[in-house]
């Protein structure tokens, strides 16, 4: 095998809409030499069985992520704003619509 | 030349996806005019949004109590989200972000009339949280199923989070009407002065709103204007009486017959006035969202300068920084798989 084929492709995770109307959803990753080939594969990887109707590939590198490790510090600010929950508030029975 | 046979082809298959009730994607070939309209639309309602934090803004630092000042701190920061979400379903339609905002600041686009109205009292943040988001609810309900599928899914974000607005807004004049004389008279007080410019929020009469058709034929409205308004009086009526303030308009009755309310007709040459730039706050709200542009230039110029050097010193062989490439999904994918 030649140096260049035995490198390994570039990551590329793939996001699938469901059907017009949807989010593009996560549904895996897959490896390819290029954004074109990695969208090819992504149909016959993910979309063999009218999974979708539009395909996004992004590589994996290009995603900013955050960590496990700082779960608990990015996301307890809002732990304890129970304010912003609509049934914080209590409204009387009689009144309709809200 | 097969442009004008190839253009017919994509508009019939643009006419069939609507007609179908399917969502059109950003990626789809659609008619420049539809995406005109969308551009003014979305860009009109994302403007609301950053607007709308300024008139309740204003009562921030003058809450009466901790709990109202976190609740009302969360709420405007939720209407800075909305406006957020709705320039991102803008600019899938090949609009940027500064090309919105500078249209917002040299008043080529609108925002509701609404908030071109002063908040002379914090009963004001009550009955803005139940009138006008209420009225906004009764908008963007329907919005949820508009024929864009990026303004849809912004429009079911927004909505989820609505509910919280009107209900605070509500509990508030609810508390207020509890307490003294002079609370109660607020309140009523506060009604009065929004009462008929909410009504307004649903935009011109249908007889003078010459886009509703088109843009009820291409799927982006649901409902008229005038229907829209009159389901938002009917849901609020009883919401009045449950609180215990009167509506200031006297033509305002159940009809048996129609089973819905009759109401008294809008002031349209207010309106008119005030969309043409002549309410009582235009000027310092835009003066105010230009000032805020202005004075946070520098922030975003220092921070695409120090992004630009990340990158450099990334190039340049040093070590990154930042671990966002070793926290990626590649590594999640190989914890999983270890797990
Ligand atoms: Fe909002
Ligand atoms: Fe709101």
């Amino acid at each position: 095998m030649t140096d260049e084929v035995r490198a390994e492709w570039p990551l590329y995770e793939v996001f699938v809409r469901g059907k017009r109307g949807l989010n593009h959803v996560h549904v895996g990753s897959l490896h390819a030499p290029d954004g074109a080939l990695a969208l090819r594969h992504a149909r016959d990887v993910y979309t063999r069985r009218n999974e979708g109707v539009s395909i996004w590939v992004v590589r994996s590198d290009a995603i900013a992520a955050s960590s496990p490790d700082e779960k608990d510090p990015l996301f307890a600010p809002s732990g304890d704003k129970v304010y912003r929950h609509p049934t914080f508030y209590s409204i009387p029975e009689n009144v309709p619509h809200m | 030349m097969t442009s004008a046979v190839d253009e017919a082809g994509l508009e019939a298959h643009f006419e069939a996806t609507i007609a179908h009730k399917d969502r059109i994607e950003p990626r789809d070939w659609m008619p420049e005019k539809y995406r005109r309209t969308l551009v003014r639309q979305i860009a009109q309602h994302a403007h609301s949004e950053i607007i709308g934090m300024q008139p309740e803004g204003n009562w921030i630092s003058r809450a009466p109590s901790l709990r109202r000042k976190a609740i009302l701190l969360a709420k405007v920061q939720d209407e800075a989200g909305h406006g957020l979400y709705l320039y991102s379903a803008t600019e899938t339609l090949g609009v940027t972000r500064t090309e919105l905002t500078e249209r917002l600041i040299s008043g080529a686009q609108k925002y509701s009339s609404i908030f071109n109205y002063p908040t002379l009292s914090y009963a004001d943040v009550g009955t803005i949280g139940w009138l006008v988001d209420g009225a906004a609810i009764c908008n963007q309900v329907p919005l949820c199923r508009t024929s864009f599928g990026p303004y849809g899914r912004a429009m079911i974000r927004i909505c989820k989070e609505e509910s919280f607005h009107q209900r605070q807004g509500y509990e508030l004049l609810m508390t207020m009407m509890r307490g003294t004389d002079e609370q109660r008279a607020m309140v009523q007080e506060s009604v009065d002065r929004f009462w008929w410019p909410s009504l307004m929020m649903f935009g011109p009469p249908d007889e003078a709103s010459p886009n509703t058709a088109q843009s009820m034929a291409w799927g982006i409205k649901t409902h008229t204007n005038d229907e829209l308004r009159r389901r938002f009086v009917d849901m609020t009526v009883p919401q009045a009486e449950a609180l215990g303030v009167t509506l200031p308009d006297p033509d305002l009755a159940w009809n048996e017959e129609r089973q819905a309310h009759d109401f008294g007709e809008v002031d349209w040459d207010e309106f008119w006035k005030v969309v043409g730039g002549d309410g009582p706050c235009n000027a310092q709200r835009v003066a105010h969202r230009k000032k805020a542009w202005d004075d946070g230039a520098w922030v975003r110029e220092a921070a695409t300068a120090f992004a630009r050097k990340q990158e450099e010193t990334a190039d340049h062989g040093g070590a990154p920084t930042t671990p966002t490439t070793s926290a990626g999904p590649a590594s999640r994918t190989a914890e999983e798989e270890t797990a």
